[in-house]
């Protein structure tokens, strides 16, 4: 499989702080990557300085052979790199149709805004909010709006897609309809970095998981292999879930 | 085009009709409203479309009347003095932009104030070129009687009015429009979709700025003579916010609305009560922003009928 992104030694520092030491990582192409770590751990920040919203102090970013280290943010979603956030970031006075066809209409060059609004109507049939296409993004649940960033994100025809723990703060039936969508996303050859804490979800979507801990990367393989590992039950885990899944396993 | 859009264009038209119903009066407080309007539009497109509250209306007014003034001045004709001072405005208050808009809320505010201070420094140094503090003559354009004169601005300065809210209205509908949607309600989500919201801004403060300058040209043109604190007048960059605020913010028709508002307002207090006019006229103010919080364009019928209904 061919490489899609490749990060070298990067590092990034807040005034003294360092969130990211010296990250060395390759992401191939229809990989869905894991990426787990103990809150404060620089995941949330590993996308960022990716996406050009806080560029490495050093090392290199590679993205589909280019470098990409000190790239705008507008620039970065234009050749691919779609993300959802954490905190979800609607434009809340929009629709939610107007939500992704922003995303459709920016990412893309020579789309006008009827062809945008158009191609959004598909992306939101696809998360299933299509029956609230004219609802202003403010008013909608979380859940919902969680899966509008989604379907914004889809709208960029991304290459490489962050998820910035789109399961969090959702009930289990909402996380077994995201989970679904993500396995569909994947089988669509999109290639997938997601952030998550629900370790049931990882190991059920992921092909491989990479641990962030203090900045630094601490374990790389697959689901089974990386969640024995002893330094990421020391640093994340816990003791408890590795008899627990041990006993299952 | 929306319904506002057309009744916006109405009004317009309704105000080409005024020379019809008045003598020299008439013809200077149209003038004086098409000019508040172009104002108010302009400011709309950085202070109520993409969320930046700008101060910079004075600089270029004052930036418009003094090259304006000054091609003039070396025989250039009228028409071809404000078309150049349009296009000059537009690529300067760009580059200004591209500065200036890295700066958020309050930040932004307080630079583009300072905008106004500098250029009026600017204009008071350059003696040669400007006259400085003696101000500056503009010679006679029109000159064939008083009412012809005034008439002629007149139609000058509702054309222009015209050309603005055509412009704005297309804008209002296009791509550029849409992104400065996004960027007033999320600059960051706009960055992350692809927005290029440093360009977009940019352009957005150079239309805010093209037709300021292009009525200031039209005013110093009319008016005859000009100084730097006739022209840079703090007041240019805080009437267009309030007017914008009284009629709507965002809305085309709301803010042209609110200028013709403010400068009724504005004549009628002062009419009556000439000591004490700015201390009236605040006050009018504040109780309308306090009873209207959305302006003038948040005003529907049922609001009337709903209170008949209960007596």
């Amino acid at each position: 499989m061919s490489e899609i992104l490749r990060l070298e030694a990067v590092s990034r520092n807040f005034s003294g702080l360092k969130a990211l030491s010296g990250v060395t990582l390759g992401i191939d192409k229809g990989e869905v990557l894991g990426l787990i770590g103990p809150n404060g751990a620089g995941k949330t920040t590993l996308v960022n300085t990716i996406c050009g919203v806080t560029p490495a102090n050093s090392g290199r970013v590679i993205f589909a052979g280019n470098d990409i280290t000190a790239i705008k943010p507008y620039r970065a979603a234009r050749l691919g790199l779609a993300r959802t956030f954490q905190i979800v970031q609607p434009f809340a006075e929009f629709t939610a149709l107007d939500n992704v066809a922003a995303a459709a209409l920016f990412s893309q060059p020579g789309v006008s805004v009827r062809s945008a609004r158009e191609e959004a109507r598909a992306h939101l049939a696809f998360v299933g909010l299509d029956a609230q296409a004219a609802q202003p993004a403010g008013t909608l649940t979380l859940a919902m709006r969680k899966r509008l960033e989604l379907a914004k994100a889809l709208a960029m025809k991304p290459k490489l897609l962050f998820l910035d723990e789109v399961n969090a703060g959702l009930n289990s039936a909402e996380v077994e309809r995201a989970t679904k969508l993500i396995h569909q996303l994947a089988a669509d050859g999109i290639t997938i970095v997601m952030i998550e804490h629900l370790m049931k979800v990882v190991l059920n979507v992921c092909t491989r998981i990479v641990v962030l801990h203090n900045g630094q990367l601490i374990a790389d393989g697959a689901p089974r292999e990386v969640i024995q590992n002893p330094a990421v039950v020391e640093a994340y885990l816990g003791q408890q879930y590795a008899k627990r899944s041990a006993g299952h396993g | 085009m929306k319904r506002t859009d057309w009744a916006l264009l109405l009004l317009i038209g309704v105000i080409a009709a005024l020379p019809l119903f008045g003598g020299a009066y008439a013809l200077r407080l149209g003038t004086i409203a098409c000019m508040y309007a172009i104002l108010a539009l302009s400011w709309n497109v950085v202070g109520g479309w993409a969320g930046y509250p700008s101060f910079a209306t004075a600089a270029f007014f004052g930036f418009g009347a003094y090259a304006t003034g000054v091609l003039l001045g070396k025989g250039l004709p009228l028409a071809l003095a404000i078309a150049a001072t349009l296009v000059a405005s537009l690529l300067l208050a760009g580059l200004f932009g591209a500065m200036l808009l890295r700066l958020r809320g309050h930040y932004f505010a307080i630079a583009s104030l300072s905008l106004v201070e500098a250029l009026r420094e600017l204009v008071n140094n350059a003696t040669d070129l400007t006259g400085g503090g003696m101000g500056l003559n503009i010679p006679l354009a029109a000159g064939s009687g008083i009412l012809a004169d005034a008439a002629f601005f007149f139609y000058a300065m509702w054309g222009l009015l015209l050309a603005t809210a055509l412009t704005m209205i297309a804008v209002s509908m296009s791509k550029l429009g849409f992104g400065l949607a996004c960027i007033r309600q999320n600059e960051t989500a706009a960055d992350m979709v692809g927005l290029n919201s440093t360009l977009y801004k940019s352009i957005a403060f150079g239309l805010s700025a093209c037709f300021v300058s292009a009525a200031g040209g039209l005013y110093a043109a009319w008016v005859h003579y000009i100084d730097p604190s006739d022209v840079f007048d703090i007041l240019y960059s805080v009437k267009p916010i309030v007017m914008a605020l009284m009629g709507g913010l965002g809305s085309g028709l709301g803010v042209v609305c609110g200028a013709l508002l403010y400068l009724a307002l504005e004549e009628v207090v002062w009419r009556n009560y000439i000591q004490i006019h700015s201390g009236v006229l605040g006050v009018l103010i504040v109780m309308l922003l306090l009873f209207l919080p959305h302006g003038l364009i948040s005003l529907r019928w049922r609001m009337f009928w709903r209170k008949a209904a209960h007596v």
